[in-house]
Protein backbone atom coordinates (compact mmCIF):
# COMPACT_ATOMS: atom_id res chain seq x y z
CA UNK A 1 0.00 0.00 0.00
CA UNK A 2 2.10 2.78 -1.39
CA UNK A 3 -0.76 5.06 -1.62
CA UNK A 4 -1.97 5.81 1.11
CA UNK A 5 1.29 7.31 2.40
CA UNK A 6 1.25 9.12 -1.00
CA UNK A 7 -2.38 10.39 -0.36
CA UNK A 8 -1.52 11.69 3.01
CA UNK A 9 1.51 13.33 2.21
CA UNK A 10 -0.51 15.61 0.02
CA UNK A 11 -3.17 15.96 2.07
CA UNK A 12 -0.72 17.51 4.34
CA UNK A 13 1.13 19.27 2.43
CA UNK A 14 -2.30 21.19 1.09
CA UNK A 15 -3.69 21.80 4.23
CA UNK A 16 -0.70 23.57 5.59
CA UNK A 17 -0.91 25.58 1.82
CA UNK A 18 -4.44 26.37 2.43
CA UNK A 19 -3.48 27.45 6.62
CA UNK A 20 -0.94 29.94 4.40
CA UNK A 21 -2.50 31.30 1.65
CA UNK A 22 -5.27 34.12 2.27
CA UNK A 23 -5.71 38.02 2.44
CA UNK A 24 -4.09 38.17 6.06
CA UNK A 25 0.04 36.90 6.33
CA UNK A 26 -0.29 34.15 8.50
CA UNK A 27 3.73 32.45 9.35
CA UNK A 28 3.06 29.25 10.81
CA UNK A 29 6.06 29.50 12.49
CA UNK A 30 5.70 32.72 14.04
CA UNK A 31 2.32 32.48 14.74
CA UNK A 32 2.86 32.03 18.47
CA UNK A 33 4.36 35.27 19.60
CA UNK A 34 1.24 36.74 17.02
CA UNK A 35 -2.08 37.02 18.50
CA UNK A 36 -3.80 38.48 15.18
CA UNK A 37 -2.14 35.80 13.35
CA UNK A 38 -3.64 33.36 15.85
CA UNK A 39 -7.01 34.43 15.63
CA UNK A 40 -6.97 34.12 11.61
CA UNK A 41 -5.72 30.96 12.12
CA UNK A 42 -8.04 29.35 14.66
CA UNK A 43 -11.02 31.64 13.84
CA UNK A 44 -10.72 31.37 9.76
CA UNK A 45 -8.19 29.22 8.19
CA UNK A 46 -8.52 26.72 10.37
CA UNK A 47 -12.01 25.91 10.09
CA UNK A 48 -11.59 26.53 6.46
CA UNK A 49 -8.93 23.80 5.84
CA UNK A 50 -10.72 21.37 7.96
CA UNK A 51 -14.22 22.14 6.13
CA UNK A 52 -12.82 21.53 3.04
CA UNK A 53 -10.85 17.95 3.57
CA UNK A 54 -14.13 17.05 5.67
CA UNK A 55 -16.54 18.20 2.24
CA UNK A 56 -14.29 15.97 0.13
CA UNK A 57 -13.87 12.95 2.31
CA UNK A 58 -17.56 12.38 3.32
CA UNK A 59 -18.81 13.37 -0.29
CA UNK A 60 -16.44 10.96 -2.17
CA UNK A 61 -17.75 8.35 0.14
CA UNK A 62 -21.25 9.24 -0.11
CA UNK A 63 -20.62 8.51 -3.79
CA UNK A 64 -19.27 5.02 -3.23
CA UNK A 65 -22.35 4.01 -1.15
CA UNK A 66 -24.98 5.42 -3.74
CA UNK A 67 -23.23 3.67 -6.44
CA UNK A 68 -22.97 0.57 -4.51
CA UNK A 69 -26.67 0.54 -3.28
CA UNK A 70 -27.82 1.13 -7.53
CA UNK A 71 -25.04 -0.91 -8.43
CA UNK A 72 -24.18 1.70 -11.52
CA UNK A 73 -21.21 3.76 -11.18
CA UNK A 74 -22.45 6.65 -13.39
CA UNK A 75 -24.19 8.66 -9.77
CA UNK A 76 -23.38 10.67 -7.19
CA UNK A 77 -25.08 12.29 -4.06
CA UNK A 78 -25.48 15.41 -6.30
CA UNK A 79 -27.16 13.46 -9.54
CA UNK A 80 -29.65 11.23 -6.94
CA UNK A 81 -32.07 13.51 -5.41
CA UNK A 82 -30.25 13.16 -2.23
CA UNK A 83 -29.16 17.48 -2.45
CA UNK A 84 -32.31 18.68 -3.60
CA UNK A 85 -34.59 17.00 -0.89
CA UNK A 86 -32.10 18.32 1.98
CA UNK A 87 -32.23 21.89 0.23
CA UNK A 88 -36.13 21.28 0.45
CA UNK A 89 -36.58 20.40 4.17
CA UNK A 90 -33.72 23.58 4.77
CA UNK A 91 -36.29 25.83 2.72
CA UNK A 92 -39.63 24.16 4.43
CA UNK A 93 -38.21 24.87 7.93
CA UNK A 94 -36.91 28.43 6.82
CA UNK A 95 -40.90 29.29 5.98
CA UNK A 96 -42.51 27.59 9.02
CA UNK A 97 -40.14 27.78 11.71
CA UNK A 98 -37.17 30.50 10.65
CA UNK A 99 -36.29 30.70 14.42
CA UNK A 100 -35.63 27.06 15.35
CA UNK A 101 -31.99 25.96 15.93
CA UNK A 102 -29.39 24.65 14.06
CA UNK A 103 -29.63 20.96 15.30
CA UNK A 104 -33.44 21.11 13.98
CA UNK A 105 -32.50 22.37 10.59
CA UNK A 106 -30.17 19.61 10.35
CA UNK A 107 -32.05 16.69 11.32
CA UNK A 108 -35.07 17.77 9.05
CA UNK A 109 -32.80 18.36 6.39
CA UNK A 110 -30.93 14.91 6.59
CA UNK A 111 -34.63 13.68 6.54
CA UNK A 112 -36.14 14.89 3.54
CA UNK A 113 -32.54 14.14 2.10
CA UNK A 114 -33.53 10.60 3.18
CA UNK A 115 -36.85 10.87 1.79
CA UNK A 116 -35.35 11.93 -1.63
CA UNK A 117 -32.87 9.34 -2.22
CA UNK A 118 -35.29 6.21 -1.05
CA UNK A 119 -37.71 7.40 -3.61
CA UNK A 120 -34.45 7.51 -6.31
CA UNK A 121 -33.89 4.29 -4.93
CA UNK A 122 -37.99 2.84 -5.38
CA UNK A 123 -37.66 4.05 -8.65
CA UNK A 124 -33.87 2.56 -9.65
CA UNK A 125 -35.26 -0.74 -8.21
CA UNK A 126 -38.18 -1.29 -10.84
CA UNK A 127 -35.96 -0.70 -13.84
CA UNK A 128 -34.46 -3.60 -15.56
CA UNK A 129 -31.11 -4.42 -14.29
CA UNK A 130 -29.28 -4.55 -18.15
CA UNK A 131 -30.18 -0.57 -18.43
CA UNK A 132 -27.26 1.31 -17.27
CA UNK A 133 -27.90 4.58 -18.19
CA UNK A 134 -31.37 4.68 -17.25
CA UNK A 135 -29.82 4.78 -13.56
CA UNK A 136 -28.07 8.34 -14.39
CA UNK A 137 -31.06 9.46 -16.28
CA UNK A 138 -33.08 8.73 -13.51
CA UNK A 139 -31.78 10.33 -10.76
CA UNK A 140 -30.88 13.10 -13.17
CA UNK A 141 -34.53 13.66 -13.68
CA UNK A 142 -35.50 13.30 -10.04
CA UNK A 143 -32.88 15.84 -8.97
CA UNK A 144 -34.34 17.99 -11.40
CA UNK A 145 -37.87 17.60 -10.32
CA UNK A 146 -37.25 18.30 -6.88
CA UNK A 147 -34.80 20.89 -7.72
CA UNK A 148 -37.22 22.55 -9.29
CA UNK A 149 -39.93 22.61 -6.42
CA UNK A 150 -37.66 24.01 -4.04
CA UNK A 151 -37.06 26.00 -6.81
CA UNK A 152 -40.65 27.30 -7.27
CA UNK A 153 -41.15 27.76 -3.57
CA UNK A 154 -38.08 29.99 -2.80
CA UNK A 155 -39.25 32.09 -5.86
CA UNK A 156 -42.65 32.22 -4.05
CA UNK A 157 -41.54 33.21 -0.75
CA UNK A 158 -38.64 35.37 -1.78
CA UNK A 159 -35.66 33.33 -0.52
CA UNK A 160 -34.08 32.65 -3.98
CA UNK A 161 -30.38 33.78 -2.29
CA UNK A 162 -30.93 30.85 -0.02
CA UNK A 163 -31.53 27.91 -2.40
CA UNK A 164 -28.40 29.55 -4.46
CA UNK A 165 -26.18 28.65 -1.28
CA UNK A 166 -27.60 25.59 -0.80
CA UNK A 167 -27.17 23.84 -4.41
CA UNK A 168 -24.94 26.41 -6.10
CA UNK A 169 -21.47 25.30 -6.25
CA UNK A 170 -20.18 24.81 -3.39
CA UNK A 171 -18.34 27.48 -1.81
CA UNK A 172 -16.05 27.36 1.68
CA UNK A 173 -15.52 31.31 2.68
CA UNK A 174 -18.55 30.70 4.91
CA UNK A 175 -16.30 28.02 7.17
CA UNK A 176 -15.40 29.84 10.31
CA UNK A 177 -15.15 28.77 13.87
CA UNK A 178 -18.83 28.30 14.59
CA UNK A 179 -19.93 27.43 10.97
CA UNK A 180 -18.57 24.47 9.65
CA UNK A 181 -18.86 22.07 12.87
CA UNK A 182 -21.48 20.10 11.49
CA UNK A 183 -19.30 18.65 8.99
CA UNK A 184 -17.64 16.24 11.48
CA UNK A 185 -21.08 14.95 11.46
CA UNK A 186 -20.46 14.10 7.95
CA UNK A 187 -16.85 12.87 8.90
CA UNK A 188 -18.73 10.47 11.47
CA UNK A 189 -21.09 9.38 8.64
CA UNK A 190 -17.89 8.31 6.70
CA UNK A 191 -16.23 6.60 8.89
CA UNK A 192 -19.21 4.05 9.76
CA UNK A 193 -19.29 3.31 6.45
CA UNK A 194 -16.45 2.51 6.48
CA UNK A 195 -16.80 -0.06 9.40
CA UNK A 196 -19.69 -1.91 7.48
CA UNK A 197 -17.01 -1.53 4.28
CA UNK A 198 -17.59 -5.52 3.38
CA UNK A 199 -21.24 -5.34 3.56
CA UNK A 200 -21.22 -2.38 0.73
CA UNK A 201 -18.95 -4.35 -0.89
CA UNK A 202 -21.09 -7.79 -0.88
CA UNK A 203 -24.04 -5.50 -2.20
CA UNK A 204 -22.14 -4.54 -4.95
CA UNK A 205 -22.11 -8.41 -5.70
CA UNK A 206 -25.91 -8.04 -6.24
CA UNK A 207 -28.84 -9.29 -3.96
CA UNK A 208 -28.71 -13.00 -4.64
CA UNK A 209 -24.93 -12.76 -3.45
CA UNK A 210 -25.27 -10.93 -0.56
CA UNK A 211 -28.30 -12.86 0.76
CA UNK A 212 -26.35 -15.90 0.44
CA UNK A 213 -23.90 -15.12 1.89
CA UNK A 214 -26.24 -14.08 5.03
CA UNK A 215 -26.54 -10.53 4.87
CA UNK A 216 -29.70 -8.78 4.99
CA UNK A 217 -29.97 -6.87 1.88
CA UNK A 218 -32.78 -4.35 3.37
CA UNK A 219 -30.78 -3.19 5.99
CA UNK A 220 -27.41 -2.51 4.34
CA UNK A 221 -29.69 -0.40 2.21
CA UNK A 222 -31.04 1.59 5.07
CA UNK A 223 -27.61 1.94 6.61
CA UNK A 224 -26.11 3.07 2.88
CA UNK A 225 -29.50 5.90 2.52
CA UNK A 226 -28.97 7.13 6.22
CA UNK A 227 -24.88 7.98 5.68
CA UNK A 228 -25.34 9.22 2.46
CA UNK A 229 -28.09 11.38 3.23
CA UNK A 230 -26.45 12.73 6.33
CA UNK A 231 -23.57 13.85 4.54
CA UNK A 232 -25.32 15.39 1.90
CA UNK A 233 -27.94 16.97 4.17
CA UNK A 234 -24.61 18.56 6.39
CA UNK A 235 -22.68 19.37 3.24
CA UNK A 236 -26.02 21.30 1.73
CA UNK A 237 -26.42 23.12 5.04
CA UNK A 238 -22.72 24.45 5.59
CA UNK A 239 -21.66 24.93 2.53
CA UNK A 240 -23.57 24.18 -0.18
CA UNK A 241 -23.41 21.04 -2.51
CA UNK A 242 -20.30 20.55 -4.42
CA UNK A 243 -20.48 18.79 -8.25
CA UNK A 244 -18.70 15.52 -9.33
CA UNK A 245 -16.26 14.79 -6.21
CA UNK A 246 -19.24 11.92 -4.75
CA UNK A 247 -18.95 10.89 -9.11
CA UNK A 248 -15.23 11.19 -9.82
CA UNK A 249 -13.61 10.46 -7.01
CA UNK A 250 -15.09 6.76 -6.49
CA UNK A 251 -14.78 6.17 -10.40
CA UNK A 252 -11.28 6.86 -10.59
CA UNK A 253 -9.99 4.42 -7.27
CA UNK A 254 -12.46 1.91 -8.89
CA UNK A 255 -10.35 1.85 -12.26
CA UNK A 256 -6.77 1.71 -10.47
CA UNK A 257 -7.96 -0.15 -7.37
CA UNK A 258 -10.99 -1.97 -7.63
CA UNK A 259 -13.79 -2.30 -5.05
CA UNK A 260 -12.28 -3.95 -2.11
CA UNK A 261 -14.31 -1.08 0.09
CA UNK A 262 -12.50 -2.25 3.26
CA UNK A 263 -9.18 -1.56 1.49
CA UNK A 264 -10.52 1.43 -0.97
CA UNK A 265 -12.38 3.41 1.35
CA UNK A 266 -9.77 5.38 2.97
CA UNK A 267 -8.18 5.68 -0.55
CA UNK A 268 -11.78 7.35 -1.72
CA UNK A 269 -11.67 9.68 1.10
CA UNK A 270 -8.35 10.37 1.56
CA UNK A 271 -8.59 11.66 -2.54
CA UNK A 272 -11.80 13.23 -2.00
CA UNK A 273 -10.08 15.87 0.45
CA UNK A 274 -7.19 16.34 -1.70
CA UNK A 275 -8.95 17.26 -5.19
CA UNK A 276 -11.34 19.73 -3.15
CA UNK A 277 -8.64 21.23 -1.08
CA UNK A 278 -6.89 21.46 -3.97
CA UNK A 279 -9.57 23.28 -6.14
CA UNK A 280 -10.31 25.13 -3.10
CA UNK A 281 -6.81 26.86 -3.02
CA UNK A 282 -6.99 27.28 -6.62
CA UNK A 283 -10.46 28.81 -6.68
CA UNK A 284 -8.58 31.82 -3.85
CA UNK A 285 -5.39 32.17 -5.55
CA UNK A 286 -6.48 32.86 -9.36
CA UNK A 287 -8.34 35.85 -9.07
CA UNK A 288 -6.44 36.99 -5.46
CA UNK A 289 -7.67 38.81 -3.40
CA UNK A 290 -11.31 38.17 -4.51
CA UNK A 291 -11.55 34.21 -4.58
CA UNK A 292 -14.09 32.11 -6.86
CA UNK A 293 -16.44 29.35 -5.63
CA UNK A 294 -14.46 25.97 -4.96
CA UNK A 295 -17.28 24.52 -6.52
CA UNK A 296 -16.72 26.21 -10.24
CA UNK A 297 -13.16 25.20 -10.33
CA UNK A 298 -14.38 21.35 -9.35
CA UNK A 299 -17.14 21.32 -11.98
CA UNK A 300 -14.28 21.78 -14.87
CA UNK A 301 -11.90 19.39 -13.40
CA UNK A 302 -14.07 17.18 -12.42
CA UNK A 303 -15.88 17.22 -16.00
CA UNK A 304 -12.48 16.98 -17.35
CA UNK A 305 -11.48 14.03 -15.17
CA UNK A 306 -14.70 12.26 -15.86
CA UNK A 307 -14.34 12.35 -19.42
CA UNK A 308 -10.69 10.98 -19.44
CA UNK A 309 -12.19 8.19 -17.21
CA UNK A 310 -14.42 7.06 -20.08
CA UNK A 311 -12.74 7.37 -22.85
CA UNK A 312 -9.81 5.43 -21.11
CA UNK A 313 -9.45 1.93 -22.38
CA UNK A 314 -10.22 -0.69 -19.34
CA UNK A 315 -6.92 -1.53 -17.72
CA UNK A 316 -5.61 -5.28 -17.86
CA UNK A 317 -3.11 -6.78 -16.26
CA UNK B 1 -31.99 -33.45 4.19
CA UNK B 2 -33.94 -30.47 2.53
CA UNK B 3 -37.79 -31.30 3.05
CA UNK B 4 -39.70 -29.27 0.53
CA UNK B 5 -43.63 -29.19 1.51
CA UNK B 6 -46.69 -28.36 -0.38
CA UNK B 7 -44.97 -25.00 -2.31
CA UNK B 8 -46.44 -23.06 -4.33
CA UNK B 9 -45.50 -20.20 -6.25
CA UNK B 10 -47.06 -17.39 -8.31
CA UNK B 11 -45.27 -14.59 -10.65
CA UNK B 12 -47.80 -11.71 -11.09
CA UNK B 13 -50.52 -13.95 -10.95
CA UNK B 14 -49.06 -16.60 -12.95
CA UNK B 15 -48.32 -20.17 -10.93
CA UNK B 16 -45.02 -21.32 -11.64
CA UNK B 17 -44.58 -24.02 -9.18
CA UNK B 18 -47.58 -26.21 -8.39
CA UNK B 19 -47.94 -27.97 -4.79
CA UNK B 20 -44.28 -29.15 -5.15
CA UNK B 21 -43.00 -31.81 -1.67
CA UNK B 22 -40.57 -33.49 -2.09
CA UNK B 23 -37.05 -34.73 -0.24
CA UNK B 24 -33.72 -33.78 -1.39
CA UNK B 25 -31.62 -37.02 0.48
CA UNK B 26 -28.88 -36.07 2.56
CA UNK B 27 -25.08 -37.14 1.69
CA UNK B 28 -26.45 -37.29 -2.01
CA UNK B 29 -25.87 -35.74 -5.23
CA UNK B 30 -29.33 -34.42 -6.55
CA UNK B 31 -30.06 -33.46 -10.19
CA UNK B 32 -32.41 -31.06 -10.82
CA UNK B 33 -33.55 -31.36 -15.10
CA UNK B 34 -36.42 -30.38 -17.07
CA UNK B 35 -37.23 -27.87 -20.10
CA UNK B 36 -36.33 -24.33 -19.98
CA UNK B 37 -39.17 -22.48 -17.82
CA UNK B 38 -39.97 -25.58 -15.71
CA UNK B 39 -39.29 -24.28 -12.45
CA UNK B 40 -36.17 -25.50 -11.62
CA UNK B 41 -33.87 -21.79 -10.58
CA UNK B 42 -37.53 -20.93 -8.76
CA UNK B 43 -37.92 -24.16 -6.53
CA UNK B 44 -33.70 -23.61 -5.91
CA UNK B 45 -33.76 -20.27 -5.36
CA UNK B 46 -36.77 -20.44 -2.77
CA UNK B 47 -34.74 -23.41 -0.96
CA UNK B 48 -31.82 -21.05 -0.86
CA UNK B 49 -34.03 -18.04 0.49
CA UNK B 50 -33.37 -15.80 -2.72
CA UNK B 51 -36.80 -15.12 -3.18
CA UNK B 52 -39.47 -15.09 -0.36
CA UNK B 53 -41.63 -18.32 0.72
CA UNK B 54 -45.30 -17.49 -0.86
CA UNK B 55 -46.92 -20.42 0.16
CA UNK B 56 -45.43 -24.23 2.12
CA UNK B 57 -42.62 -24.84 4.28
CA UNK B 58 -39.03 -25.84 2.95
CA UNK B 59 -36.64 -27.01 5.82
CA UNK B 60 -32.62 -27.33 5.21
CA UNK B 61 -30.42 -29.63 7.82
CA UNK B 62 -33.39 -28.71 10.27
CA UNK B 63 -33.61 -25.59 9.72
CA UNK B 64 -36.99 -24.07 8.47
CA UNK B 65 -36.17 -21.17 6.22
CA UNK B 66 -38.74 -18.88 6.93
CA UNK B 67 -37.84 -18.49 11.02
CA UNK B 68 -33.93 -19.30 10.22
CA UNK B 69 -31.60 -15.92 10.53
CA UNK B 70 -30.37 -15.41 7.44
CA UNK B 71 -26.99 -14.82 8.49
CA UNK B 72 -27.02 -18.57 10.18
CA UNK B 73 -28.53 -20.02 7.14
CA UNK B 74 -25.86 -18.82 5.43
CA UNK B 75 -23.42 -20.77 7.12
CA UNK B 76 -25.81 -24.31 6.74
CA UNK B 77 -26.03 -23.81 2.67
CA UNK B 78 -24.10 -21.94 -0.10
CA UNK B 79 -26.19 -20.56 -3.22
CA UNK B 80 -25.10 -19.86 -6.61
CA UNK B 81 -27.77 -18.24 -8.93
CA UNK B 82 -28.13 -18.43 -12.30
CA UNK B 83 -27.59 -15.13 -13.33
CA UNK B 84 -23.86 -13.88 -11.31
CA UNK B 85 -23.13 -11.02 -13.91
CA UNK B 86 -21.57 -8.20 -11.90
CA UNK B 87 -20.17 -4.99 -12.67
CA UNK B 88 -17.65 -4.89 -9.49
CA UNK B 89 -14.26 -4.78 -9.69
CA UNK B 90 -13.55 -7.12 -7.04
CA UNK B 91 -10.15 -9.28 -7.87
CA UNK B 92 -10.61 -13.07 -8.02
CA UNK B 93 -9.19 -13.96 -4.78
CA UNK B 94 -11.46 -11.10 -3.10
CA UNK B 95 -14.54 -12.45 -4.62
CA UNK B 96 -13.58 -16.11 -3.06
CA UNK B 97 -12.71 -14.60 0.28
CA UNK B 98 -15.79 -13.37 0.16
CA UNK B 99 -17.44 -16.75 0.65
CA UNK B 100 -16.20 -16.99 4.09
CA UNK B 101 -17.60 -13.72 5.33
CA UNK B 102 -20.61 -15.71 7.23
CA UNK B 103 -18.16 -17.62 8.99
CA UNK B 104 -15.60 -14.78 10.26
CA UNK B 105 -18.00 -11.80 9.84
CA UNK B 106 -15.06 -9.27 8.82
CA UNK B 107 -12.28 -11.00 10.99
CA UNK B 108 -10.82 -13.40 8.93
CA UNK B 109 -8.85 -16.09 10.70
CA UNK B 110 -5.76 -18.26 9.45
CA UNK B 111 -8.18 -21.35 8.59
CA UNK B 112 -10.34 -19.34 6.83
CA UNK B 113 -7.52 -17.73 4.53
CA UNK B 114 -6.59 -21.72 4.20
CA UNK B 115 -10.06 -22.43 3.11
CA UNK B 116 -10.05 -19.73 0.25
CA UNK B 117 -6.33 -20.88 -1.25
CA UNK B 118 -7.63 -24.37 -1.32
CA UNK B 119 -10.89 -23.16 -2.92
CA UNK B 120 -8.81 -21.12 -5.51
CA UNK B 121 -6.62 -24.34 -6.25
CA UNK B 122 -9.45 -26.33 -6.55
CA UNK B 123 -10.69 -24.72 -9.52
CA UNK B 124 -7.20 -23.86 -11.24
CA UNK B 125 -7.73 -20.73 -10.55
CA UNK B 126 -4.12 -19.43 -8.54
CA UNK B 127 -2.61 -17.47 -12.08
CA UNK B 128 -5.90 -15.53 -12.24
CA UNK B 129 -6.42 -14.58 -8.38
CA UNK B 130 -5.13 -11.51 -8.92
CA UNK B 131 -6.93 -10.43 -12.05
CA UNK B 132 -10.05 -7.73 -11.77
CA UNK B 133 -13.56 -10.03 -12.23
CA UNK B 134 -14.43 -7.85 -15.16
CA UNK B 135 -11.69 -9.07 -16.98
CA UNK B 136 -12.09 -12.32 -16.54
CA UNK B 137 -14.04 -14.69 -19.67
CA UNK B 138 -17.45 -16.44 -19.17
CA UNK B 139 -15.98 -19.55 -18.06
CA UNK B 140 -13.69 -18.36 -15.78
CA UNK B 141 -15.84 -15.78 -14.22
CA UNK B 142 -18.53 -18.89 -13.14
CA UNK B 143 -15.33 -21.17 -11.77
CA UNK B 144 -14.76 -18.20 -9.38
CA UNK B 145 -18.28 -17.70 -8.57
CA UNK B 146 -18.14 -21.71 -7.68
CA UNK B 147 -14.99 -21.37 -5.68
CA UNK B 148 -16.52 -18.94 -3.89
CA UNK B 149 -19.52 -21.15 -2.80
CA UNK B 150 -16.94 -23.59 -2.03
CA UNK B 151 -15.18 -21.70 0.03
CA UNK B 152 -18.01 -21.01 1.93
CA UNK B 153 -17.79 -24.51 3.22
CA UNK B 154 -21.23 -25.99 4.28
CA UNK B 155 -23.38 -28.87 4.54
CA UNK B 156 -25.24 -28.20 2.41
CA UNK B 157 -24.31 -26.85 -1.54
CA UNK B 158 -27.05 -25.34 -4.36
CA UNK B 159 -25.89 -24.62 -7.57
CA UNK B 160 -28.07 -23.21 -10.37
CA UNK B 161 -26.82 -24.64 -14.39
CA UNK B 162 -23.19 -24.51 -12.74
CA UNK B 163 -21.65 -25.75 -15.92
CA UNK B 164 -22.71 -22.98 -17.87
CA UNK B 165 -19.57 -21.58 -20.55
CA UNK B 166 -17.71 -24.48 -19.02
CA UNK B 167 -15.52 -26.44 -21.51
CA UNK B 168 -15.58 -30.21 -21.36
CA UNK B 169 -12.74 -30.95 -19.09
CA UNK B 170 -13.63 -27.91 -16.12
CA UNK B 171 -17.34 -29.17 -16.26
CA UNK B 172 -15.82 -32.80 -16.07
CA UNK B 173 -13.75 -31.35 -13.38
CA UNK B 174 -16.38 -30.01 -11.64
CA UNK B 175 -18.87 -32.72 -11.56
CA UNK B 176 -15.93 -35.05 -9.95
CA UNK B 177 -14.98 -32.36 -7.23
CA UNK B 178 -19.00 -32.45 -6.18
CA UNK B 179 -18.96 -35.93 -5.75
CA UNK B 180 -16.25 -36.10 -4.17
CA UNK B 181 -17.25 -33.48 -1.44
CA UNK B 182 -20.60 -36.33 -1.37
CA UNK B 183 -18.62 -38.89 -1.42
CA UNK B 184 -15.55 -37.92 1.04
CA UNK B 185 -17.61 -35.21 3.30
CA UNK B 186 -21.05 -36.52 3.51
CA UNK B 187 -22.16 -33.49 2.62
CA UNK B 188 -25.48 -32.61 0.13
CA UNK B 189 -25.15 -30.60 -3.08
CA UNK B 190 -28.71 -29.94 -5.31
CA UNK B 191 -27.39 -28.76 -8.86
CA UNK B 192 -29.71 -27.66 -11.69
CA UNK B 193 -28.53 -29.30 -14.96
CA UNK B 194 -29.06 -28.90 -18.60
CA UNK B 195 -27.13 -31.39 -19.98
CA UNK B 196 -28.92 -34.36 -18.87
CA UNK B 197 -25.65 -37.20 -19.23
CA UNK B 198 -24.16 -35.15 -16.43
CA UNK B 199 -27.06 -36.19 -14.04
CA UNK B 200 -26.44 -39.45 -15.86
CA UNK B 201 -22.86 -39.83 -14.81
CA UNK B 202 -22.52 -37.92 -11.14
CA UNK B 203 -25.94 -37.87 -9.91
CA UNK B 204 -27.33 -39.87 -7.22
CA UNK B 205 -31.20 -38.79 -7.25
CA UNK B 206 -32.63 -36.97 -10.07
CA UNK B 207 -35.81 -34.65 -9.93
CA UNK B 208 -37.55 -33.79 -13.24
CA UNK B 209 -39.60 -30.62 -13.59
CA UNK B 210 -42.02 -29.96 -16.05
CA UNK B 211 -44.50 -26.87 -15.77
CA UNK B 212 -44.04 -26.52 -12.55
CA UNK B 213 -45.13 -29.79 -11.68
CA UNK B 214 -42.35 -32.56 -10.04
CA UNK B 215 -43.04 -35.48 -13.06
CA UNK B 216 -40.47 -37.93 -12.00
CA UNK B 217 -38.15 -38.09 -9.22
CA UNK B 218 -35.51 -41.00 -7.93
CA UNK B 219 -32.59 -43.08 -9.03
CA UNK B 220 -30.76 -42.29 -12.49
CA UNK B 221 -31.85 -45.48 -13.73
CA UNK B 222 -35.70 -44.93 -13.29
CA UNK B 223 -35.98 -41.76 -14.14
CA UNK B 224 -33.70 -41.53 -17.38
CA UNK B 225 -36.32 -43.81 -19.38
CA UNK B 226 -36.95 -42.99 -22.67
CA UNK B 227 -40.59 -43.23 -21.93
CA UNK B 228 -39.99 -40.25 -19.52
CA UNK B 229 -37.44 -37.95 -21.07
CA UNK B 230 -39.52 -37.97 -23.97
CA UNK B 231 -42.46 -36.98 -22.45
CA UNK B 232 -40.03 -34.37 -20.14
CA UNK B 233 -38.47 -32.64 -23.32
CA UNK B 234 -41.75 -33.56 -25.29
CA UNK B 235 -39.29 -34.78 -28.48
CA UNK B 236 -37.87 -38.36 -29.11
CA UNK B 237 -35.05 -39.45 -26.85
CA UNK B 238 -33.02 -42.62 -26.91
CA UNK B 239 -31.26 -43.82 -23.93
CA UNK B 240 -28.53 -46.23 -23.88
CA UNK B 241 -26.21 -47.48 -21.52
CA UNK B 242 -22.60 -46.61 -21.26
CA UNK B 243 -20.47 -48.15 -18.02
CA UNK B 244 -23.13 -49.32 -16.26
CA UNK B 245 -25.56 -46.13 -16.30
CA UNK B 246 -27.93 -44.25 -18.69
CA UNK B 247 -26.94 -42.47 -21.47
CA UNK B 248 -29.08 -40.46 -23.52
CA UNK B 249 -28.98 -39.92 -26.91
CA UNK B 250 -31.02 -37.07 -29.02
CA UNK B 251 -30.51 -37.81 -32.51
CA UNK B 252 -33.12 -40.48 -32.56
N1 LIG C 1 -39.42 -12.20 -13.11
C1 LIG C 1 -40.30 -13.01 -13.75
N2 LIG C 1 -41.46 -12.52 -14.22
C2 LIG C 1 -42.34 -13.31 -14.83
N3 LIG C 1 -42.16 -14.61 -15.04
C3 LIG C 1 -41.03 -15.16 -14.60
C4 LIG C 1 -40.03 -14.39 -13.93
N4 LIG C 1 -39.01 -15.21 -13.60
C5 LIG C 1 -39.34 -16.43 -14.05
N5 LIG C 1 -40.56 -16.41 -14.65
C6 LIG C 1 -41.25 -17.56 -15.24
O1 LIG C 1 -41.23 -18.60 -14.30
C7 LIG C 1 -41.12 -19.83 -14.97
C8 LIG C 1 -40.04 -20.65 -14.32
O2 LIG C 1 -38.81 -19.98 -14.44
P1 LIG C 1 -37.44 -20.62 -13.96
O3 LIG C 1 -36.40 -19.60 -14.12
O4 LIG C 1 -37.65 -21.20 -12.62
O5 LIG C 1 -37.25 -21.79 -15.03
P2 LIG C 1 -36.03 -22.77 -15.22
O6 LIG C 1 -36.59 -24.13 -15.10
O7 LIG C 1 -34.91 -22.43 -14.35
O8 LIG C 1 -35.66 -22.51 -16.73
P3 LIG C 1 -34.22 -22.44 -17.46
O9 LIG C 1 -33.88 -23.83 -17.81
O10 LIG C 1 -34.51 -21.66 -18.68
O11 LIG C 1 -33.27 -21.79 -16.56
C9 LIG C 1 -40.85 -19.50 -16.43
O12 LIG C 1 -42.03 -19.78 -17.16
C10 LIG C 1 -40.53 -18.06 -16.45
O13 LIG C 1 -41.01 -17.48 -17.63
MG1 LIG D 1 -33.03 -21.66 -14.64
Amino acid sequence: MRVLPALSSALIALMLASLTIGAAQVDLRMVRQDPLAMLVLLESRLPRTLAVALTGAALSVAGVLIQALVRNRFVGPDTSGTAEGAALGLLAITIWAPASPLWLRMVVASLTAMAATALFLAVIRRLPAREVMLVPIAGIILSGVVGSVVTFIAWQHDLMQFVGTWLGSGEFSGAIAGRYELLWIAGIAALLAWLAADRFAILGLGDGVATGLGLSVDAVMRLGLVVVSVVTAMVVTTVGMLPFVGLVVPNLVARLMGDNLRQTLPVVALSGAVLVLACDLVARIVVAPYELPAGLILGVLGAGLFLWLLHRRPVHG
Amino acid sequence: MIEIRAVSHQIAGTPILHDITTRLPEGRLTALIGPNGAGKSTLLRLVGRLEPLQAGRISVAGHDIATTPTDRLAQVMAVLGQQTLIASRLRLAELVAFGRWPHHKGRPTAADRAHVAEAIRTFALGPLADRFMDELSGGQAQRAHIAMAFAQDTEWLLLDEPLNNLDMSHARALMARLRALVDQQGRGVAVVLHEVNYAAAWADHIIALKDGRILAEGAPDAVLTEDLLSRLYDAPISVGRHQGRPLVLHHA
